[in-house]
């Protein structure tokens, strides 16, 4: 489905991507784990179209999107949950939400919308109030819930725990593995080196922009070199 | 009250509301990108100036004000694609310096298509005084009145209930997340600046029966409507409304009052002052009223 090779971006001189091969297959959940400053926030920008590419290509389902424009791989259902949830803080959430499906339209999103308030009940019940006023918790399930009206085929998910409490974790993971039973392709990003690992079917590790392992999940938690650079053991 | 009071309320009602069509415009602009856009004026003038000559041309006035609001509105864009999208990446205050260009650049295209004299555009419906509680109001400032609140509710309806105007909104508050969620921004930008010269062409082609029009109009109504829009805090479309009628009432108490030759003072003593004790302006509050 996803398919990265020789993917370059810089700022300004610096490159921050240095050549990087990672494929996604439809229906999987694919984790990329790496240190602070690896690059894991600039592949996913890159992906979405809001970081430009410097170099190497990026196919979608056979079709080269690398220069493509953010909204055109909205469209094309490459939907990402930015690192910090990113929402608007002064619109409500109901209007969050709906934006989430801008580029379907107000009409088709009246369905996807009460499935999103009966996956989050809590953003039914917080629905007329500002998104900024909500916890960090809420705010995350927002901004995954805006994500979903998209009706994306491949989600990115950059750091959803980040910053969360330990039981909201557990409750943010537990909302990514029901996403992947829904049948939905996922990239995630987490500090969370253990979870991701744990659900995802298979993972890349990131070091200074460049791809440096890759297996299943189950593989790299027991690689040794993982174990101890990520997993604190 | 007495009736001098009311008769300046009126006045100064109604040349607010024309305060507040432009500082509207300098919102919407403002929120799309950040810049203060300088030739708003210029938009207020071209509105103006165009149904002038095409009525004077003989063309009917329905027909010329809707052709001058396109003309405006195409300049707006022009303005947008030509300078703004091409200097991408430049920093705000060098955006804001190119808007200052356009607007002389404006004015002098303006004093080569048409000339430097004064020109007055005949009112709507007549000129007979019709009166109000012991004053009287001209019926050219009933429509003002009526075509900004119409104008203000149908703003209103777009940002508050259309998904496109949302996505404006979204824009404005978190572009990174717009572009997220499919949002084209650079499209969002352009339909600010044509949004922004419609409105104040409408505003110039209101007034135009009232106080005349020339080539210039803009430098002052642009100054006027930019102190309406600090006043009631940038990028807040009820503050650019309330702003804009109160520096009106204010102009309109201070001429009537004091002294006329105090007028234009005003509108500068408000902008030192706001931006010296309130750069939020007096009805900021939340950012959930920006336009
Ligand atoms: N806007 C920017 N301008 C310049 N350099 C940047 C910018 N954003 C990131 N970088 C640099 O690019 C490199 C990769 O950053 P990136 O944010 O992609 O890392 P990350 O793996 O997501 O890290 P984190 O775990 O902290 O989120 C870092 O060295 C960072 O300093
Ligand atoms: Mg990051």
């Amino acid at each position: 489905m996803l398919e990265v090779r020789g993917l370059t971006s810089h700022y300004g001189r610096i490159p921050a991507l240095k050549g990087i091969d990672v494929d996604v297959r439809e229906g999987e959940l694919v984790a990329l784990v790496g240190a602070n400053g690896a690059g894991k926030t600039t592949l996913l920008r890159t992906l979405s179209g809001v970081q430009p590419a410097t170099g190497g290509h990026v196919r979608f389902d056979g079709a080269d999107v690398t220069h493509a424009a953010p909204d055109r791989r909205v469209g094309l259902g490459i939907v990402q949950v930015p690192e910090g949830r990113q929402v608007f803080a002064p619109l409500t959430v109901e209007d969050n939400l709906r934006l989430g499906a801008y580029r379907r339209g107000g009409k088709a999103a009246a369905a996807t919308l009460e499935r999103i308030y009966a996956m989050f009940p809590r953003l039914r019940e917080r629905r007329a109030s500002l998104a900024g006023t909500l916890s960090g918790g809420e705010q995350q399930m927002l901004a995954m819930g805006r994500a979903v009206m998209a009706q994306p085929r491949l989600l990115l998910l950059d750091e959803p725990s980040m910053g969360l409490a330990p039981l909201l974790v557990q409750e943010v993971f537990a909302y990514v593995r029901r996403l992947k039973e829904e049948g939905r392709t996922i990239f995630l990003v987490d500090q969370n080196a253990r979870a991701a690992l744990s659900v995802a079917d298979r993972a890349y590790v990131l070091e200074t922009g460049q791809v440096v392992l890759a297996g299943t999940g189950a593989e790299l938690a027991a690689n040794p070199q993982v174990q101890q650079a990520y997993l604190g053991l | 009250m007495s009736a001098e009071l009311t008769q300046f309320l009126l006045t100064g009602i109604t040349i607010g509301a024309i305060y507040a069509l432009v500082a509207l415009g300098f919102s919407i602009i403002y929120n799309a990108s950040q810049v203060i856009n300088f030739a708003q004026g210029e938009f207020v003038m071209i509105g103006g100036m165009t149904t002038v000559s095409l009525v004077d041309g003989g063309m009917p006035l329905p027909l010329a004000i809707a052709l001058a609001v396109v003309v405006a509105a195409a300049v707006g864009l022009l303005l947008e694609k030509l300078a703004i999208e091409r200097a991408r990446g430049a920093s705000v205050v060098t955006l804001i310096i190119i808007t200052i260009g356009a607007s002389i650049f404006l004015r002098g295209l303006a004093q080569l298509v048409w000339d430097k004299n004064f020109h007055a555009l005949r009112p709507f419906t007549g000129s007979t005084p019709i009166a109000v509680f012991g004053a009287t109001i001209l019926p050219q400032s009933l429509w003002v009145l009526g075509v900004t609140v119409l104008i203000v509710a149908a703003l209103g309806w777009f940002f508050g209930r259309t998904l496109l105007g949302k996505g404006m909104l979204a824009t404005s508050h978190n572009r990174l997340a717009a572009e997220l969620v499919g949002v084209r921004v650079k499209g969002m930008l352009l339909l600010a600046f044509g949004l922004s010269a419609a409105l104040g062409a409408i505003a110039g082609i209101l007034t135009a029966p009232i106080t005349i029009t020339s080539y210039d109009v803009g430098v002052m109504l642009g100054l006027k409507g930019f102190a309406a829009a600090i006043l009631g805090g940038l990028g807040s479309g009820v503050g650019a409304v309330a702003g804009g009628l109160a520096l009106g009432i204010l102009e309109s108490l201070g001429a009537g009052f004091v002294s006329s030759a105090y007028k234009d003072v005003i509108a500068f003593v408000i902008i030192l002052a706001v931006l010296f004790f309130r750069p939020s302006g007096l009805f900021a509050r939340r950012s959930a009223e920006r336009v």
